[in-house]
């Protein structure tokens, strides 16, 4: 990654918006000076400090996805590094969470080396690694996590595969607490999802197509959740699509439990309504659902169940999704876009306010994996995003970054875009 | 609209452009009622071709490419017939032959069958969706002849005829279908064409195979466990194959247990009005969902459905590829 920028910057006539200090300013400035948000900049730094007017915009951190894949190693025809960040720059993230789900898997310290000396020469943005919770996230034996730990992963997961055996879980969690790891859980019960495809309701049965019920996710959202109350481990439960696994959540919430969740921004803003004409490009793992669960997902997101908005970026290339709507892969490229769609589906939907969409953007997730990000607090390294809430635009695959072929939302009308973005004062994304 | 097929087969195509604009039949959701009953009065037109020896030559220099990669040997056949009545040539592809067992997309696969100089694709997938991705695809005609679960259309439509031909309309006519409605093409492709005709259509089976929600899917519809009640007011019921290759073990115990609760023998036929007819897509699997004394006696028209078949599809056939101007 690129250093820190160490020349001041100065920001200026923002509505400035800093969820993690309750900040919401109608015009005022934010100012850096090596790198970091400082309180303000002396009168010899503020004569030579790079000024940028942000009128009519506004400044917030930069935000934090927990969920995304970066194709490196072992991907590469669908995303790089590279590419990747580049994308998560254009979308206004400054910190990824990377999924261990490489070729070969994050199970070693190895690849988690081989990931990071990727990322210092390529990335445009943090990226944080993860490591497998079991060994090729096959859930059968533990990965090394302590090793796993001292090679810098911030959490542990077994991503899309899950962890089927409830015993597996349990000691998982009991060991990842030793080491302070969070472990992210992909709730998806497979024996109950064998061939499905998508949500189980009146479309998938209109269309067809093998459905993939609730219950398969609500099922393993219940059980990690008493198994967070017998060991006491942290555990945050990955991209919910029904309104039950919500519920559930809120449920282990009241009662103390150390869950956090997140949502993906495409489930706030589509349903399986969207999947009539059997569009690859929307075929998700979770998959989208019904109206009411998107509904049900936005009052989470209010009500804080849910901590964070994710953009659960799975990149394929554009021939491997050029096929029978059955045998295309799951995952949509949405890095680019995230922020956008969550922001038509809760701000321009009358759901919620800016700040609250940006609160599940930046602090929220930084809180729920403890890390050092997501807020405009001086000290705090000065990653940023400039964006236009009104700006209205219809993404075109010309203007993307990232090298795959399957964001979703081409052509889709959305509100509000990222202008720029900055990681340690260095600009990494607009004019 | 009379149609005739004496000489000038170029004022017919201009007749039929009037009433029929879709290159591509890959589902009966995407027809409208107009566009069913214009096929119908056309499939009529056709039922004197299907005599030996008799045959037309409106798709005369036409090469029409069956391209099936699910076994099936009487929707292939009688789209081989169709065709051929019709004065196309054919090619048949079946799965071994295809060389989509060497790696090759559908696209590469049909875009390389189109290069050939081919007219319409006739195209059985076990992918839901398949038939309209290759018809947005390809400017040739694309006809579905059964993709996944999700539709059968000319299967519907040669049912939706044969009961035309019974009744002399389908107005009103109250149908069941029994069997497997879960995994079953032919289910869906009814249900919205006997719906789209006036038809009241009751779905019965087990719970596994005809769940509740089939009521979300298709309001129109009325669902029903128990057997008699399913068929003692019925003026047709559509017995379904039950497809070993499509069922998992959990959605019945066993094909005993459901020949001893669904199965169609001659003591539960006589719970049907006098008049009531039997229907089967076809392949039957006798002693499973339908006993021999009913397959084979005086309410079954499973083999007016076959005979019908042809004539449907020529119909499909001239119609979906008289659409593309040339």
């Amino acid at each position: 990654m690129n250093p820190a920028d160490h020349s001041p910057l100065w920001i200026r006539g923002a509505r400035v918006i800093d969820p993690s200090a309750k900040r919401d300013e109608a015009k005022g400035d934010v100012f850096a000076l090596d790198g970091l948000i400082v309180e303000k900049l002396s009168a010899a730094d503020q004569a030579k400090a790079r000024i940028i007017d942000g009128q009519g915009l506004v400044v917030a951190p930069g935000f934090v996805d927990l969920n995304c894949r970066l194709g490196e190693p072992g991907r590469s025809a669908r995303e790089t590094v590279r590419s990747g960040t580049r994308a998560a720059a254009a979308g206004g993230f400054t910190t990824l969470v990377a999924m261990p789900d490489s070729l070969p898997a994050a199970d070693n310290v190895g690849t988690l080396q081989l990931l990071r000396e990727i990322c210092s020469r390529d990335a445009s943005v943090r990226v944080l690694p993860t490591g497998t919770l079991t060994k090729g996230h096959e859930g059968k034996a533990l990965a090394p996590l302590g090793s796993m730990k001292k090679a810098g992963v911030v959490a542990v997961t077994d991503t899309t595969s899950g962890v089927q055996n409830n015993e597996i879980m349990r000691r998982a969690l009991e060991y990842a607490a030793m080491f302070d790891l969070v472990v992210l859980d992909h709730c998806q019960d497979s024996s109950m999802t064998e061939g499905a495809q998508m949500h189980e309701g009146a479309w998938s049965l209109r269309l067809g197509v093998r459905g993939w019920p609730r219950a398969a996710e609500e099922i393993v959202a219940s059980s990690d959740c008493l198994l967070a109350e017998l060991t006491k481990a942290r555990i945050h439960l990955q991209h919910l699509s029904s309104g039950g696994s919500a519920e559930i959540v809120r449920r282990a919430k009241a009662k103390k439990l150390a869950v956090t969740s997140e949502v993906s921004a495409l489930h706030l803003l589509l349903t399986d309504a969207s999947l009539a004409n059997y569009p690859t490009s929307l075929k998700t793992n979770p998959p989208l659902r019904e109206e009411a669960d998107r509904l049900a997902l936005i009052a989470a997101l209010i009500d804080g169940t849910i901590d964070a908005i994710c953009s659960d970026h799975s990149p394929c290339a554009a021939t491997e999704k050029d096929c029978e709507f059955d045998l295309a892969p799951f995952g949509a490229a949405t890095l680019e876009t995230a922020f956008a769609a969550a922001h038509t589906a809760v701000v321009a939907g009358g759901h919620a306010d800016l700040a609250l969409l940006l609160a599940r953007l930046t602090c929220g997730p930084a809180k729920a994996l403890g890390l050092a990000a997501g807020t405009l607090r001086a000290g705090a390294a000065a990653d940023l995003v400039l964006l236009d809430p009104k700006a209205a635009w219809k993404p075109v695959a010309a203007d993307l970054y990232s090298n795959s072929g399957n964001n979703p939302l081409l052509g889709h009308a959305l509100t509000g875009r990222i202008q720029a973005t900055f990681v340690g004062a260095r600009q990494v994304h607009g004019a | 609209m009379v149609l005739t097929f004496v000489g000038a087969t170029g004022t017919n195509r201009m007749a039929q452009q009037a009433s029929w604009t879709k290159k591509d039949l890959t589902g009966i959701e995407e027809l409208s009622r107009a566009e069913i009953e214009f096929l119908f009065t056309q499939a009529d037109q056709f039922l004197p071709a299907l005599a030996p020896g008799k045959g037309l030559d409106l798709m005369k220099g036409r090469t029409v490419v069956n391209l099936f990669l699910e076994p099936s040997t009487r929707t292939r056949t009688a789209f081989e017939i169709s065709a051929k009545k019709l004065g196309a040539e054919v090619v048949s592809i079946n799965t071994t032959a295809s060389s989509l067992v060497k790696g090759e997309t559908l696209r590469d696969t049909a875009m390389n069958i189109r290069a050939m100089g081919v007219d319409a694709i006739v195209m059985r997938h076990s992918s839901a969706g398949s038939a309209r991705y290759l018809g947005s695809v390809l400017d040739i005609s694309v006809i579905n002849a059964g993709d996944g679960a999700h539709e059968h259309p000319t299967q519907a439509l040669l049912d939706a005829f044969t009961l035309r031909q019974r009744f002399g309309k389908v107005q009103g006519l109250k149908v069941t279908i029994l069997g497997d409605i879960l995994f079953s093409r032919v289910a869906r492709s009814n249900i919205l064409c006997l719906s789209k005709l006036g038809a009241e259509v009751t779905l019965a089976g087990p719970a596994t195979l005809v769940p509740a929600s089939l009521k979300q899917a298709f309001p129109q519809v009325r669902i029903v466990h128990d057997l008699k009640e399913a068929l003692q007011d019925c003026d047709a019921v559509m017995l379904l194959r039950i497809q070993h290759e499509r069922q998992t073990t959990t959605h019945f115990p066993s094909l005993g247990e459901y020949t001893s609760q669904f199965g169609l023998n001659a003591e539960r036929a006589a719970w049907l009005k006098p008049e009531a007819i039997v229907m089967h897509p076809g392949p039957i699997n006798r002693g499973v969902e339908v006993e021999s004394e009913v397959a084979d006696g005086p309410r079954s028209v499973i083999l007016e459905q076959v005979r019908n078949g042809v004539a449907v599809r020529m119909a499909v056939l001239n119609l979906c590829t008289g659409a593309i101007a040339r």
